[in-house]
């Protein structure tokens, strides 16, 4: 469902952001039809976030292998999500040969602007298997309402 | 001593040899081996999937570790896809030689971590010679 927000456009029609506009919803078609399945965006921070927007709520997931909930901080500020955590390596004996060492253990920060206003008070985070599933529930003015419609 | 930043590693596809009917994406998951004396250790990220999608066999030293995971509908409307969630395959050829029986595994957080022990090394039999 293709939906446009009065406040994407600019209040002023300046005829060059109509066109940077036109550009902007060109790129995205590109990358939904090309890039379906692959690449899609690409994320430059660690972790990569899905974000999916379902009526009344938005969830966050990222996959963190290896970071234990104690290792994992979430913060919510206005509409700022941060997380922060790392990833400590097993101190092995000294003893041991690595044939391969490909994980990665370190610390990570990273903070998203959400699209919709939350609700700070209603936020729920688990961390199962490695895979963070952050619920924020949307601020009530912009959770959808029906309407009731009466004839007179 | 600065703590180093972690970094989005590149997703690498895996092939189990043909296609798969099903469309659902196979990834290569980062692993760490290493060697004691006594063992080789096998850790691999492998985020969703839980103990009864692990799947690992042995055959002719050839070690295949698959996780399968549930892979649910996404919610809703997608606002930001960066990652691609899908199962996990990788193999390795051990050339040491391991212990079947006592192989182990143990999954944490996300993180596979498989113990093959080595059995021995095979003691070099001395052949006496006599004199005839």
């Amino acid at each position: 469902m293709a939906f446009i927000r009065f406040a994407d456009r600019p209040a002023f029609r300046n005829p060059w952001a109509e066109f940077e506009r036109i550009r902007q919803g060109l790129d995205e078609l590109s990358r939904t039809y090309v890039d379906k399945g692959k690449g899609q965006s690409r994320a430059n921070v660690y972790p990569a976030l899905n974000i999916y927007e379902e009526s009344d709520r938005l969830i966050v997931t990222a996959e963190l292998p290896g970071v234990k909930a104690q290792d994992l901080e979430l913060s919510i500020e206005g509409e700022t999500l941060t997380l922060q955590g790392r990833r400590d390596r097993k101190q092995q004996d000294p003893g041991v040969s690595y044939h391969r060492r490909e994980i990665e253990s370190g610390s990570f920060s990273r903070a998203i602007t959400l699209p919709i206003k939350v609700d700070v008070e209603q936020i729920g985070a688990k961390l199962n298997n490695g895979i963070l599933t952050v619920t924020l529930m949307k601020a009530s003015a912009v959770t959808p309402r029906q309407i009731k419609v009466s004839a007179e | 001593m600065t703590e180093q930043e972690l970094k989005i590693q590149e997703r690498k596809a895996a092939h189990s040899g043909g296609e798969t009917t099903k469309n659902e994406a196979y990834f290569a998951p980062q692993v760490d081996i290493f060697e004691t004396d006594t063992d080789v250790i096998v850790i691999a990220d492998m985020p969703g999937v839980t103990t009864d999608g692990v799947d690992l066999s042995l055959e002719d030293n050839v070690l295949t570790i698959q996780g399968h995971r549930v892979l649910a509908k996404q919610p809703g409307r997608v606002l930001l896809e960066e990652y691609e969630s899908g199962h996990y395959l990788r193999r390795f050829t051990v050339a040491e030689t391991i212990d079947q029986d006592k192989i182990d595994a143990s999954l944490a957080d996300g993180v596979l971590r498989v113990r093959l022990p080595k059995t021995g090394p095979a003691q070099p039999k001395r052949i006496e010679v006599k004199l005839g």
